[in-house]
């Protein structure tokens, strides 16, 4: 259920969304946010504690100018997690919030008991470059996020209101967002990573999209390289957004890493 | 009534049916379709009639900066500054003009702005864009988010550079400086006349209007849709409680005048077509980055200058639509002296920024319509405000103090052991033959 916390006495006012109960689990969206229908958090609450913020700048959390890059991110999520009384958690990560999961568990060893990266953002391979999402109309976004972009669940994604002023309401909000982003990936999503990746400390499961065409599956490897701790699991017919693509699938692969 | 004949610079020869081969003219327009043997006669083109403009009694001439395209080859528009500075006499030089948050630190901008007004004698218009999202976003990687502020940032530190007396530390977001010490500083004091282009952002009008800076709108949607920028710069003008002082507002105007309606259709219509079909083929995903526009400018119904909507407003368009919708203003001196006293009056301008190069318009046809302009429509116009003062041109040394520069003739120097004759009338007929 959707819950608001005020952190650093109002300075942010955190929209989350809360489910179930026992060990806690922080979930970060990736650069489109959360949609307002996200059942894979409510069915990760059957075994978890699930916490998922939205990052400021997004949906009804502000503060946004506040961040402006990953270091203030992964500050902010180390206060909110000390403000909500979880030191530490499990920490799955998507993309963008994936890159902001590994600063977070970087910059400070004790707050990550495992790391679930998922198609995360944070490095740059210039063999293999990551398209320009920025530059992406929704239609053309849809080819890159899903593995079948005709699928149902794609065409929702994609879907563009009739009414004017829901399409300006729309697009005000998807700028928003993608602003807020920009400050960590724009132009080439790569603030330094690298430099501080080895540093980190919890077991961290590499969670991938077999046919994510935004951040490709090669880019796990360079997680791989870099962490202390890894496995690595491809999700079949997943696009960049398993989640919602193969949620059974990647639920499994999520609880049974944590639990295990 | 003030003129400033503002040139484009664009690249005259991209292939047909380019719209239908590349996605855009800008940011990955393929490189090889740029020829510099070509580049170099269309800048020294271009140059000429910048400068045959301050012949003509132009009052201002008017580079701008863009990068990465084939719309306007001006990366650096103070190098075009520079070039003409020594060859035009009276003419202000419109640098509009330097995208400053783009550069660190930005008092390289006041520098060079200084440089050019006192190699002017003071005939500097110093402009300030955000600049576009293709050119500042995407072709120079500036942060979305940050960039306005950024740009505010380096607005303050480039008048302080021209303003304090003294050396003083700048201590910004974005840049730091120890010392800041400008030398040379500007002749114009304490600086050039600061004029703002801008898209139609709506916080460009409360900046402008707190700063006291002239608002030059460039659209090329013409004066009719232009209206209602305008009309939103003189509410907030007015609310401010600020002088609706027509020079306060420049408009930019595509200008196509002929000896008759009729001529001006056959001579520039091919032209207006490759201008809005080639060099305003922008891939929408570069028009408009996320954060690029502010929430308030997107609800305001703005429509970003290039992109899908901008091209789709222009589908289908024949040439009379363009002149009838007022993007372009055509034909005889007598039909472009009333739609354009029409256009100023309906606009509350009194500085327009006039386009009468675009797209693939060869010399000779350029020249004719900057002659005609300038004997048929310019004079009737003059005297089009006479109840306000212009305090927005520059304020430029009195002739008599102002250096001549030493005459040569450059037919007659040697290169290489024989005489070349550049500027003969073979030289200048190859020069714009492909």
């Amino acid at each position: 259920m959707k819950t608001t916390h005020q952190i650093r006495d109002g300075k942010f006012s955190v929209e989350t969304w809360e489910f179930g109960s026992g060990e806690p689990l922080l979930y970060l969206h990736g650069a489109g946010g959360l949609t307002g229908f996200d059942p894979f958090l409510e069915e990760l609450g059957k075994d978890f504690r699930v916490i998922a913020p939205h990052l400021p700048g997004y949906g009804e959390s502000t503060g946004g100018e506040l961040i402006e890059d990953v270091v203030d991110a992964a500050l902010f999520y180390h206060q909110l997690m000390d403000e909500l009384g979880i030191p530490s958690a499990h920490i799955v990560g998507h993309s963008m919030g994936g890159m902001l999961a590994a600063e977070t568990a970087a910059l400070d060893i004790h707050r990550a008991k495992k790391l679930v990266l998922v198609g995360s953002a944070g490095f740059w391979i210039d063999e293999h470059p990551i398209p320009d999402f920025f530059a992406l109309d929704l239609s053309e976004l849809g080819g890159y996020l899903f593995h079948d972009p005709t699928s149902p669940i794609a065409q929702l994604f994609m879907a563009i209101p009739d009414d004017q002023e829901q399409l300006v309401e729309m697009y005000v909000e998807r700028t928003r967002r993608l602003a807020m982003a920009s400050k960590f990936l724009w132009p080439i999503p790569d603030r330094g990573l690298k430099k501080r990746a080895h540093r980190i400390a919890a077991p961290t499961l590499l969670l991938w999209g077999e046919s994510d065409r935004l951040i490709p599956p090669v880019y796990a490897g360079e997680f791989a390289k870099r962490i202390k701790t890894t496995s690595t699991e491809m999700l079949k017919a997943a696009g960049h957004l398993p989640m919602y693509e193969q949620p059974e699938a990647f639920i499994k692969a999520v609880r049974n890493y944590l639990k295990g | 009534m003030k003129f400033t004949w503002f040139h484009l610079m664009p690249y005259r020869y991209l292939p047909d049916g380019f719209k239908d081969k590349y996605r855009s003219v800008w940011v990955d327009i393929p490189r090889d379709l740029y020829d510099p043997r070509i580049g170099h006669r269309l800048y020294n083109d271009y140059l000429d009639q910048l400068e045959l403009a301050d012949r003509l009694g132009f009052d201002g001439l008017g580079v701008n900066e863009h990068h990465q395209n084939g719309y306007g080859l001006m990366p650096s528009p103070n190098i075009m500054a520079a070039a003409i500075s020594r060859r035009t006499r009276n003419a202000a030089l419109v640098v509009l003009g330097n995208s400053i948050a783009l550069y660190n630190p930005p008092i390289r901008v006041a520098e060079e702005f200084a440089m050019l007004d006192v190699i002017s004698g003071g005939r500097l218009v110093a402009g300030f864009p955000v600049g576009t999202s293709m050119d500042v976003n995407f072709c120079y990687g500036e942060v979305p988010a940050t960039i306005r502020e950024k740009y505010y940032e380096a607005h303050d530190l480039i008048l302080r550079s021209w303003k304090e007396p003294d050396v003083f530390a700048f201590n910004g977001k974005y840049t730091k400086l120890r010392y800041v010490n400008l030398w040379p500083k500007p002749l114009q004091q304490p600086h050039p006349p600061i004029w703002i282009p801008g898209g139609g952002s709506v916080e460009t009008w409360d900046f402008c209007a707190d700063h006291g800076h002239q608002y030059s709108f460039l659209s090329y949607f013409g004066y009719k849709a232009g209206k209602k920028v305008a009309d939103g710069y003189w509410n907030v003008m007015a609310k401010k409680g600020k002088e609706l002082n027509p020079y306060s507002l420049g408009f930019a105007q595509v200008i196509a005048v002929a000896n008759t309606d009729k001529e001006a259709e056959e001579l520039y219509a091919p032209h207006m077509d490759y201008f809005y079909n080639r060099c305003l083929h922008v891939y929408n995903g570069f028009a408009d980055a996320p954060g690029y526009r502010t929430p308030s400018t997107i609800r305001a119904g703005i429509v970003a200058q290039v992109g899908k909507e901008a091209s789709l407003r222009r589908e289908g368009l024949t040439w009379k639509d363009f002149v009838n919708e007022g993007y372009i203003i055509a034909g005889s001196p007598k039909t472009v002296r009333e739609r354009l006293t029409e256009a100023m009056k309906s606009l509350n301008c009194g500085h327009l920024m006039m386009l009468q190069q675009i797209g693939s318009m060869p010399p000779e046809l350029v020249r004719a319509g900057m002659e005609l302009f300038a004997r048929e429509v310019m004079p009737h116009m003059r005297g089009l405000w006479p109840n306000f003062q212009d305090k927005w041109s520059p304020n430029p040394l009195p002739e008599p103090e102002r250096a001549m520069p030493a005459p040569i003739d450059l037919r007659r120097i040697e290169t290489n052991g024989k005489t070349t004759h550049a500027a003969s009338p073979a030289a200048h007929e190859s020069r714009s033959a492909k």
